[in-house]
């Protein structure tokens, strides 16, 4: 199948020479959700913004449904929905008003049955006739959808669509994109939260500092990223780690004052019940417990240290 | 042609003109209109006509042309300016829309409001002056092509602008002095031969003696030459639109 999004060897360097992107392979397919993932300054905005026409690529090619972005804009453009990640909007105008300016920038004619429905699906409805100064944060992120939804794109960006927005919010947002992508919409989302692609996405994408150093189906990933640590702090501190505890692989730490227990958070046992029933027999008494996860930088470090 | 993206630019700025309706229409015609109650009653009582033309009707196609630079410049300038300033100017720019057609709704509107007040101020002129357009063709076609090139220097001006500060610069700075220089209030003619000379260097005399010669008759420079000035400006100003767009000056990164 031909990919909905191909992208050839595309580089950014800006005029104050930083290069945002490196040599970036990658194809999107049809009716997929596809997370890219990466920390701030990673280039994920500037890969966006080129699909999109906001910013001129150096060097490579971008394919949307078989249209090059630069020579059939036209095509390409009308096919894709953005939402930013900055919630940039008239604040004078109103609801109804910026969604129907949306759907005719965008070249379609006025169709107020469906901005309806688009309103109507993200519980703006009864806003339609406020202006968007008054609206809440949740309101204003739901109307930069609605905004981008106007046009009825068949390809949909959403930068950091979470970003700074409650939980409740933010699982409404994964049903909305899910129902999306039921009806034939590719999504392509960014995210900083591991636990957003996990829930949404079918594949994932990690850039890092420009470069797309991994692209996974969803599962293959979360099993490479779901490492923990359990750190076990001691009532009395220890020389050694006790034989009878080898198979836990512990790690004594801070003067024998604390084990660490590194486990796979996606692995079918992930070992705790045992490693506890082993260190009562063991005679071993703790005070406290505590997990930790390896941040989302020291992952993306961590793999590209494994790249090279 | 994505004639729905020219409509929802131009629709967007004319709603924007609605919901300022105090500062974007009634202040420049008050504003006008005192000018012409201060030079025209007041100081043009004492004033005998100037070649036949009372002094209150002489004085009014260069307040109409005062009024049209400073807002043809002022709207435009805003129109892009603004989503420029709050971010959204990333829709106009990823939508299947071209520089020609976003030209054309944001100058569009910007020219429609400059030329509707322009025509505002000549109703209310003609209340307080007996008024006569010798050449109404040549009036409109002066009106329009001014406000059309004045509202393309705007666009450009609000490209370039990286404050608010900038976009008045040029207005407040720039063309208002120009147009007070340029005969707005008085025929060249009047002047001493030596600054008579050095106002033929401001390109706003042209556009003011050839609206005033669509009026009366009467010019300071020949009306071709006038004409010739305001195309030529026009043209100068799409070169720089081209450009803009061809590179992403300040637009694309």
């Amino acid at each position: 199948m031909t990919p909905v999004i191909s992208v050839a060897h595309l580089s950014k360097t800006y005029a104050s020479g930083f290069q945002a992107l490196k040599d970036i392979n990658l194809e999107i397919r049809h009716g997929e959700i596809f997370a890219l993932l990466g920390p701030n300054g990673a280039g994920k905005t500037t890969l966006i913004g080129i699909i999109c026409g906001i910013v001129n690529p150096s060097s490579g090619s971008i394919a949307v449904d078989g249209h090059d972005v630069i020579a059939d804009y036209r095509v390409t453009r009308s096919l894709i929905g953005l939402v930013p990640q900055e919630l940039a909007t008239d604040i004078f105008s109103s609801v109804w008003g910026t969604v129907s300016f949306s759907r005719g920038l965008f070249g379609k004619p006025a169709h107020p049955a469906y901005i309806q429905k688009v309103l109507q699906d993200l519980s703006l409805w009864d806003k339609k006739d406020h202006r968007i100064a008054t609206l809440s944060g949740g309101m204003k992120r739901r109307l930069m959808i609605a905004k981008a939804l106007a046009h009825e794109p068949r390809i949909l960006f959403l930068d950091e669509p979470t970003a700074g927005v409650d939980v409740e919010l933010r699982k409404d947002m994964w049903e909305m994109v899910r129902a999306l992508r039921a009806s034939g919409v590719t999504i392509i989302l960014t995210t900083h939260y591991i636990e957003e692609a996990e829930q949404m996405a079918d594949r994932v994408g990690v850039i890092h500092k420009g470069e797309l150093i991994l692209v996974e189906n969803k599962a293959e990933l979360m099993r490479k990223l779901g490492q923990k640590q359990l750190t076990l702090e001691l009532r009395e501190p220890i020389a050694a780690v006790p034989p009878a505890l080898a198979r836990h692989r512990l790690v004594l730490v801070d003067g024998g004052s604390k084990l660490v227990y590194t486990y796979d958070t996606q692995a079918e046992h992930i070992g705790i019940t045992g490693l506890i029933d082993d260190l009562h027999l063991a005679g071993l008494r703790f005070k406290d417990l505590f997990t930790t996860e390896r941040s989302l930088e020291e992952i993306f470090v961590g793999l590209v240290t494994e790249r090279r | 042609m994505n004639l729905y993206a020219v409509a929802a630019i131009y629709k967007f700025e004319m709603a924007r003109t609605r919901r300022t309706w105090l500062q974007s229409i009634v202040s420049p015609v008050i504003s006008t209109s005192l000018y012409f109650v201060v030079f025209g009653a007041a100081i043009g009582s004492r004033i005998s006509t100037i070649e036949g033309v009372s002094y209150g009707a002489f004085i009014v196609p260069g307040l109409m042309m005062l009024m049209l630079l400073t807002q043809s410049v002022t709207n435009a300038a805003i129109g892009i300016y603004f989503p420029r300033f709050a971010g959204t100017i990333y829709e106009i720019l990823s939508a299947p829309a071209s520089a020609i057609e976003i030209v054309l709704g944001y100058v569009g509107a910007a020219a429609t409001k400059s030329i509707v007040l322009g025509l505002i101020i000549l109703a209310t002129s003609a209340l307080f002056v007996p008024l006569r357009i010798a050449h109404p063709a040549w009036m409109l076609a002066f009106l329009v092509l001014t406000a059309v090139s004045f509202s393309l220097f705007g666009f450009i001006l609000g490209i370039w602008a990286d404050g608010f500060d900038k976009l008045q610069v040029v207005p407040l700075l720039i063309i208002t002095p120009l147009t007070f220089l340029g005969g707005t209030f008085y025929s060249t003619s009047l002047l001493p031969p030596f600054w008579r000379t050095v106002t033929l260097f401001n390109p706003l005399v042209y556009l003011i003696s050839g609206f005033r010669w669509s009026f009366f008759e009467l010019a300071d420079v020949n009306v071709g030459l006038s004409a010739a000035v305001v195309l030529l400006f026009l043209v100068v100003c799409l070169i720089i639109v081209y450009w803009i767009f061809k590179t992403g000056y300040r637009l694309k990164t």
